[in-house]
C-alpha cells in the first residue's frame, strides 16, 4: 500500500504508540483488502463502549487495574500491549451500545455491568467520543453529506449512509473504526470509489410496497438473493419516508449483506434506472411479486409457533419520534394484558423529544416502557421468562432467535401492539 | 494432491481438515465466540464449530460485528485454524486480519468445488498456495 509522508510518520510512531499501532493495523487490513491506499475521514461510527465479562477477562489477563485502556487496545486496535486511549483526533460517535442502569429494574442484566456501561460513556466521551448510543446515527444529527468519505459500522447505518445519503462507507468493524477515530484514516477501498457503486441486480417490483411491513419483506427476500451485491429497485414502490428506507435497508443487510441499494427517483446516485448502472449491465433481474413476499414473510416467522406473546419489542434500529408517536398514539387509554411487556427502543436524543411532548407518559401509563442505548438482540436483554416475541423489526427476527432461542413473531406495527394488548398474536399476511 | 493458488489476506502456514460451507457466514448473530459454532437458524452448518479447522466458506455476510466475533473466537481458543474464501469484503478481510489464522483468497480454482469437508488442507499464506488431500487419499487413522 501506498502511505504518505504524514501517514509513514504516523506508522514510525510520530504521534505516539496509540496513533501507531492504530496505522500499522490499517495497514494490515488494506493490505488485506487489496486496498492501493488510505483516505481522509472526518466521520467515524464506532463501538468502544460497550463493557463486557470477556472484556473484564482481557483486562485480567493483561494484568491492568483500570480495564478500558486493556479493552480499547485489544478490541479496537487488535493490540495485546496495553495502550492508554488518547483523545481521538477526528468527528467519531458511538453507536449502539449496552443498557445502563435506568433499566436494572427491567430486566436480568449484571448490576456490574450496566454501572461500568456508564463509567465507560464518561472515559470515552472524555476522550471526544460522542456517545450517541444508537444504531441510527442519522437520526441525531450525524448526516453525512453526498461524497462524503466515512467510516461506519452497523450494517443497518452504513447501507442508510451509502444508499439514502450518498456519503460513502464500506462496513467498518470495531477494530478499523478505532483505527480510523484516532489517525483520521480508512482503507480507500469498495464503496470509496465511485466505479463500485453502480448497481448490479435488478428487481421488479410487481406488488405494491406501501407500508412499513412491506419494506421489511422486500428489504429481507431482496437481501437474501443478491447478498453482497448493490439491487436496483423498480416498479410498485410508492415514496417512501425515512423510516421506510431504515427497514428496508436493515432488513436487506440482515439477511443478505447489502451495503447500497438504489431506488431511481428516490436515492441521490440514481436519478434513472440507466444512471443506477452506469455502465454496468444487470447481471440478473428478479421478480418480487406476491409468491416472493409470501416466502420472505414466512422465514422471518419460521421461528415461530407459540401464539402466547411474552414481550412485544419495537425500535429496531431505533425508533423515530414519528414511530414512538404512532405506537403512543395506539396504546392511548389503554393497558397491556398482563404477563406481557412492551419494550419501544429510541435514541436518548429522541426519549428526550418523547418525555417532552407526553408519549413516554401515555407509553408508560399503558405499562409499556421506552429504552435507549441498546436493544434486545444486542445487550441479550429482554423480560424475565421471555420465550415468545413480536416485533415489527425484520432484522430483530432474524436475529433475536438465533442469539437468544426465543420464538419470534414478525408482522406490522399494528399486530405487535394488539399482540401486547391481547396477550395473543393474531397477525398474519394481508 | 491437489494444489491451488491465490492470494495472500493473512501471512503465516498452517494446515487441518476443511470445513466447507457453500453458504456466507454471520459473524454477530450468526457464531458463538465462545465455542465456534455456527448458531444461524438456517444455515447448513448450524450446530458445527469451526474451531481449529480449515474453514472454506464463501464469505461474510450480517452485521458489522463480524470482525470481533472472530477476534472474540481468537481470544476463547475457538478460531479457525485458517481460512480460505471467494469474496472480498471489508467485514472478512478485518475479520481475518484480527483472528490471526493465516488465509487466502483469489484462488485459480473454485475452493467450495475442490476441497469437501474432512479433506486435510496445508496453506502457505505467504506464496499463496493451498495443497488439498482428498479425504479418501488419507491414510487412515
Amino acid at each position: 500500500m501506498r502511505l504518505t509522508n504524514s501517514e509513514k510518520a504516523m506508522l514510525d510512531g510520530s504521534e505516539g504508540r496509540a496513533v501507531q499501532k492504530a496505522m500499522e493495523l490499517l495497514v494490515r487490513y488494506g493490505e488485506a483488502l487489496g486496498a492501493e491506499r488510505l483516505v481522509d475521514t472526518n466521520n467515524v461510527c464506532g463501538a468502544v463502549t460497550a463493557p463486557s465479562p470477556w472484556k473484564l477477562e482481557i483486562a485480567k489477563k493483561r494484568g491492568v487495574e483500570y480495564g478500558l485502556h486493556a479493552g480499547f487496545s485489544e478490541m479496537n486496535l487488535d493490540s495485546d500491549e496495553v495502550i492508554n486511549v488518547p483523545r481521538v483526533k477526528v468527528y467519531t460517535c458511538q453507536l449502539i451500545q449496552q443498557f445502563g442502569p435506568d433499566t436494572a429494574s427491567l430486566h436480568d442484566g449484571s448490576r456490574e455491568m450496566l454501572d461500568l456501561q456508564k463509567q465507560a460513556d464518561g472515559f470515552f466521551g472524555s476522550r471526544g467520543i460522542h456517545i450517541m448510543a444508537t444504531c441510527t446515527p442519522y437520526q441525531v444529527g450525524n448526516v453525512p453529506v453526498k461524497g462524503e468519505h466515512c467510516a461506519w459500522m452497523e450494517s443497518s447505518a452504513v447501507v442508510y449512509c451509502n444508499s439514502v445519503l450518498g456519503a460513502r462507507t464500506n462496513t467498518e468493524g470495531t477494530e478499523s473504526t478505532g483505527a480510523a477515530s484516532l489517525t483520521g484514516k480508512i482503507p480507500y477501498w469498495g464503496y470509496h470509489l465511485p466505479e463500485n457503486r453502480f448497481g448490479t441486480h435488478l428487481v421488479e417490483v410487481e406488488v405494491p410496497v406501501e407500508d412499513m411491513m412491506d419494506w421489511g419483506l422486500i428489504g429481507y427476500y431482496v437481501g437474501e438473493i443478491v447478498q453482497n451485491e448493490i439491487p436496483v429497485l423498480r416498479g410498485q414502490i410508492s415514496q417512501p419516508e425515512l423510516i421506510k428506507l431504515k427497514h428496508f435497508g436493515a432488513a436487506a443487510s440482515s439477511s443478505g449483506g447489502v451495503e447500497m441499494y438504489h431506488i431511481p427517483g428516490v436515492t441521490p446516485e440514481a436519478p434513472s434506472v440507466e444512471a443506477a448502472f452506469g455502465p454496468r449491465q444487470p447481471v440478473q433481474t428478479l421478480r418480487y411479486g406476491k409468491e416472493e413476499r409470501r416466502i420472505a414473510y414466512e422465514n422471518l416467522n419460521s421461528s415461530a409457533k407459540d401464539r402466547k406473546v411474552d414481550f412485544v419489542m419495537l425500535g429496531c434500529p431505533h425508533d423515530s419520534i414519528e414511530q414512538v408517536w404512532q405506537a403512543a398514539r395506539q396504546l392511548e387509554g389503554k393497558r397491556l394484558h398482563p404477563g406481557t411487556e412492551l419494550w419501544i427502543h429510541t435514541p436518548r436524543a429522541l426519549r428526550e423529544l418523547a418525555d417532552r411532548s407526553g408519549y413516554t407518559k401515555i407509553i408508560e401509563e399503558a405499562g409499556g416502557h421506552i429504552l435507549s442505548d441498546s436493544c434486545p438482540a444486542i445487550s441479550r436483554m429482554m423480560p424475565r421468562g421471555t420465550r415468545v416475541v413480536a416485533t415489527d423489526s425484520a432484522k430483530q427476527a432474524h436475529y433475536l432467535p438465533a442469539i437468544t432461542g426465543v420464538q419470534t413473531w414478525f408482522g406490522s406495527l399494528k399486530d405487535c401492539i394488539d399482540a401486547a394488548l391481547t396477550g395473543t398474536w393474531s397477525g398474519g399476511l394481508p | 494432491m491437489i494444489v491451488l493458488h491465490g492470494r495472500k489476506v493473512v501471512g503465516g502456514s498452517t494446515q487441518g481438515e476443511a470445513l466447507v460451507t457453500k453458504e456466507t457466514i454471520s459473524g454477530w448473530g450468526g457464531i458463538d465466540p465462545q465455542t465456534g459454532t455456527i448458531i444461524e437458524l438456517r444455515h447448513e452448518l448450524r450446530g458445527q464449530s469451526f474451531k481449529d479447522k480449515i474453514l472454506v466458506f464463501p464469505g461474510a455476510k450480517g452485521s458489522s460485528g463480524w470482525s470481533s466475533f472472530f477476534h472474540r473466537a481468537r481470544l476463547a481458543g475457538a478460531a479457525p485454524r485458517g481460512m480460505i474464501f471467494n469474496k472480498m469484503t471489508t467485514k472478512i478481510a478485518l475479520g481475518a486480519v484480527v483472528t490471526h489464522s493465516p488465509a487466502v483468497t483469489d484462488l485459480d480454482q473454485d475452493p467450495l468445488k475442490v476441497i469437501e469437508t474432512g479433506d486435510w488442507v496445508e496453506i502457505d499464506a505467504d506464496q499463496g498456495i493451498v495443497k488439498v488431500t482428498k479425504r479418501q487419499e488419507r491414510p487412515a487413522g
